[in-house]
């Protein structure tokens, strides 16, 4: 079941994948190009990109990673009332709400230091923990898809779901922050 | 194991590694902040920031949690000193991926930015910059994760813990480091 450790292997297991995850990536590019005259007039915007983004895809990688080892060691089942999924998704929504208030006030102080806060403090702890709310949500709903989905093809989940449950992370985390800036700010 | 018992668990173990990719991240922030000049002289350059960063994290997420996986199957031995010829050419394929996939990125960037009727730098630059960016990226990276990977094991740390905030933190500092490299030496060489 796991992935022979050759070179030609696992780029067969993993390229195919990547490619796919990069042209989606670039979706996500677009976007933000598509703010790129806001994100260079407000810095503090710029700093909570990167944060937001790889936080919310950390949040979805350490489920994925979790439930991809229960998986080989056998003692994930795939049934709704799975305590192992059940646990670690709890402890997902957990950990965004403990993390994410403390990004966004994190970013704004940043911004100050650097001489650019266009956002009141509140504002911006508000945009943060609410994406993030919703991203801990969205990055569960992935990650469970993506590690059955890999179950049923006989694919080795290290190769595939880490990568899927990222890379959707990312490009969502870019919708969902403009979503919840045009919504609060 | 009961779901409570899980659910504590994970997030006791999750915690402290999330907070220091949070740092990880802001750094990466500040460094994408200090770019406002690069990213206004290297038009589109801000389409292909996601698609190298996501591949830092892709490539070397997977390197990383084929490690943590062979640790707790007991098919690797947390040390340097005793790596193998598998070790390396698992290290090997996920450099070579990662230039693969830049390299990808700055085609897929360029023929977006055409079909859009946006301004772009043009595929020679892109491609500069994505080839110089994953190199340099790709060594930092590759030796960071073995290292910590290893390092956290031994200690008696749950390498799947560690595998994904290691990889996004430094993924993202190295990443945007290695970026931010990329774009100024290709400027100083002509190309942007």
């Amino acid at each position: 079941m796991p992935t022979d450790w050759t070179i030609r292997a696992i780029t067969r297991a993993m390229l195919p994948v990547l490619l796919v995850l990069t042209v989606i990536e670039i979706g996500s590019g677009l976007v933000l190009g598509s703010f790129e005259g806001d994100l260079l007039r407000y810095p503090s915007l710029l700093i909570l990109v990167p944060v937001t983004i790889g936080t919310a895809g950390n949040l979805g990688s350490v489920l994925a990673a979790r439930l991809s080892t229960a998986f080989h060691l056998g003692t994930l089942s795939f049934t709704p009332d799975d305590e192992t999924f059940a646990g670690n998704a709890l402890a997902t929504v957990a950990l965004a709400l403990t993390v994410f208030p403390v990004v966004g006030g994190g970013a704004w102080l940043l911004a100050v230091a650097t001489g650019g806060a266009a956002l009141d403090p509140g504002t911006v702890v508000l945009v943060s923990s609410l994406s993030g709310a919703v991203l801990a949500l969205l990055a569960i709903v992935v990650t469970a898809l993506a590690t059955y989905v890999a179950y049923r093809r006989g694919l080795d989940p290290d190769d595939v779901v880490i990568p899927v449950v990222t890379n959707v992370c990312d490009v969502l985390g870019v919708v969902v922050l403009f979503g919840v800036v045009k919504m609060v700010v | 194991m009961t779901r409570r018992s899980v659910a504590v668990g994970a997030y006791r173990e999750g915690l402290p590694a999330l907070s220091a990719s949070l740092v990880g991240g802001l750094i990466a922030g500040v460094v994408l902040g200090g770019m406002r000049s690069d990213l206004q002289a290297v038009e589109g350059l801000l389409v292909l920031v996601p698609a190298l960063l996501a591949t830092r994290g892709n490539v070397y997420g997977s390197l990383g949690a084929r490690i943590a996986t062979a640790l707790h199957q007991g098919l690797l031995e947390p040390r340097v000193s005793e790596a193998d010829e598998r070790l390396l050419r698992a290290v090997t394929a996920a450099i070579a991926n990662g230039l693969l996939a830049s390299v990808f990125a700055a085609v897929v960037a360029t023929l977006a930015l055409v079909v859009l009727g946006r301004p772009g730098a043009g595929l020679a630059t892109f491609a500069a910059i994505a080839v110089v960016a994953g190199l340099l990226s790709g060594v930092a990276l590759a030796t960071t994760v073995v290292l910590v990977v290893f390092a956290g094991y031994r200690r008696g740390y749950n390498p799947d813990t560690l595998v994904g905030p290691i990889v996004t933190t430094a993924g993202d500092v190295f990443g945007m480091a290695a970026l931010l490299l990329a774009v100024r030496t290709v400027a100083v060489l002509g190309g942007g």
